[in-house]
């Protein structure tokens, strides 16, 4: 427990500047400096518009940073690789794909044959409770479901980091709450890098070992606070709504 | 039970008043040349194998004529579709291509004749593969570049358009999943792209086969045909054969309706999940 946590990615001073259709040039990043250790789970809190889907874009090697550095494990990451996963926040399964073929794509890209990757999806459906929907379609699945098959697609690809850009958002409340729930088993049980962004900063206390408060326009990071609850937590405690409020209040104040 | 043979009975009503009006009409005007009888066509459409106007037999001539957009028609969308896949996700491809095509897309079929025979003239399959007797050499004579050509430019706006649109609207998500997955290249081409495009293209495809049909007739009517349902028609025409006019028009109908539904059904079956996805 109290060994040394290596850091797996390093993000160095990444800017990221859009320009407009109107040719205005458009801060959405600017200087974000941070490190994740390996198999933490850490949360980017912010208002939208902060550009914390953008940061983990680039971390995902999709965008490229107009400024500074993402390093995976001491590598420059400059485009996708199997590594580091991403999940959406929707619309992102194949949708002339069974779940079974969704959850199998990612092997199926490597070249992975089909009996081995059939076999590894029913395994990470399996852990999200999706098994017995392998021979649905995505358009029969409810938005809960997606998502659940959605977080066993990236997982089937093995990746050493999970990314989730707002994973839970377009959910509904009581299903959001359940959804969060499985994710810590999920993460208990394979011990990934998570890096969750979500507006919500429920959400960020219920789940992270790490908060990353945002700014928005241009995103810039205003505290990082180590969360030290153990899990699973409680929202009736004190401290969980201390925490909160005070997230909140460094969010309003700027 | 009552709304149940209502509801059969209705698509035939229309049909059925059509035919009683026909009937009617063509007794009443008594002039075969202006109205043949129904009963004269149906006549005809019995019996499809049968020799008419030493043209050969209504059946033998769509046949000509199927074989004719079957090629025209495969040769427009071998072009049109991966033209059309990498128009819509290239949008340097799309720059330089969409100007150019844009002036050739208004002009009619049609208008292209006068040009297409000072290019091709009478020549054939039959030319190029120099076969010069027998009956493979009627087959493929019949088969000439000209109407080939007319076929294929009818064919092949609609197919590149329904696959640029269909490229260009495939979810970015989609595209970046598959990235992030690890899909090479090739595999985003393959793997999302094409079946994301699939229903768009298969529409156009659709949309482009009843053109290439309708096609047909102008370019039957090109010098050097002497076959095809088309052909049939105009030939029959002159000699005031009306009763072969009509069934020469239904079986293009007929025809052009079967291939239509084949595709609807691809469309249905195998893509369902669009339906839900864009509702």
């Amino acid at each position: 427990m109290t060994q040394e946590k290596k850091e797996i990615i390093a993000i160095d001073g990444l800017s990221k500047s859009f320009t407009t259709e109107k040719g205005e040039h458009l801060l959405a990043v600017e200087e974000v400096s941070l490190t994740i250790p390996e198999n933490s789970f850490t949360c980017i809190v912010g208002p939208s518009g902060c550009g914390k889907s953008t940061i983990l874009r680039i971390a995902a090697g999709l965008e490229k940073a107009t400024a500074g550095t993402v390093h995976y494990r001491s590598a420059p990451v400059t485009k996708p690789c199997g590594e580091i996963g991403l999940v959406f926040q929707e619309y992102s399964l194949f949708p002339w794909l069974t779940v079974r073929d969704n959850v199998a794509a990612g092997p199926e890209f490597a070249g992975v044959d089909k009996a081995t990757r059939h076999q590894r999806a029913m395994e990470y459906l399996s852990m999200v409770g999706m098994e017995e929907f392998k021979d649905a379609y995505p358009h029969e699945l409810s938005g809960g479901m997606k998502q659940r098959v959605a977080i066993a697609r990236a997982l089937a690809n093995e990746p050493d980091v999970l990314l989730m850009d707002e994973p839970f958002g377009a959910l509904d409340a009581h299903t959001r709450i359940l959804l969060q729930r499985e994710l810590l088993n999920v993460w208990e049980l394979t011990r990934k890098t998570i890096v969750l962004v979500t507006h919500s900063v429920d959400e960020a206390v219920y789940l992270a070992d790490q908060i990353v408060i945002m700014s928005s326009r241009p995103g810039r990071i205003l505290k990082k606070l180590e969360v030290d609850m153990a899990r699973p937590r409680s929202r009736a405690v004190p401290k969980f709504g201390e925490l909160t409020d005070f997230i909140l209040k460094e969010l309003e104040y700027r | 039970m009552k709304q149940r043979a209502l509801s059969l009975s209705l698509p035939v009503f229309v049909p059925a008043l059509f035919a009683v009006l026909w009937v009617v009409l063509a007794q009443r005007i008594a002039n075969q040349v202006i109205l043949p009888g129904m009963d004269q066509v149906a006549a005809l459409l019995v019996r499809p194998t049968e020799d008419l106007i030493s043209m050969g037999s209504l059946a033998s001539n769509v046949l000509v004529s199927l074989v004719r957009v079957i090629i025209g028609y495969s040769v427009a969308a071998l072009i049109a579709i991966p033209l059309g896949v990498v128009m819509g996700y290239y949008g340097v491809v799309f720059k330089f291509f969409n100007g150019f095509l844009n002036l050739f897309r208004p002009i009619p079929p049609l208008a292209w004749v006068p040009l297409v025979m000072a290019w091709f003239g009478i020549s054939s399959l039959a030319t190029v593969t120099g076969v010069e007797t027998g009956q493979l050499f009627i087959y493929l004579n019949n088969i000439k570049f000209s109407m080939l050509f007319i076929i294929a430019i009818g064919a092949f706006f609609p197919i590149l358009t329904s696959t640029i649109h269909g490229v260009r609207h495939v979810n970015a998500t989609l595209i970046d999943s598959a990235r992030v997955l690890g899909a090479s290249e090739r595999q985003v081409f393959s793997r999302v792209l094409i079946p994301a495009a699939m229903p768009s293209i298969i529409t156009g495809m659709r949309i482009g086969l009843g053109i290439a049909w309708m096609c047909l007739v102008s370019a039957e009517m090109l010098p050097g045909s002497l076959s095809g349902i088309g052909y049939m028609i105009t030939h029959a025409f002159t000699l005031a054969s009306t009763d072969i006019v009509i069934a020469g028009m239904i079986s293009i109908g007929v025809v052009g309706a079967l291939m239509d539904m084949m595709f609807h059904r691809i469309e249905q079956k195998k893509f369902s999940w669009r339906r839900q996805v864009d509702a």
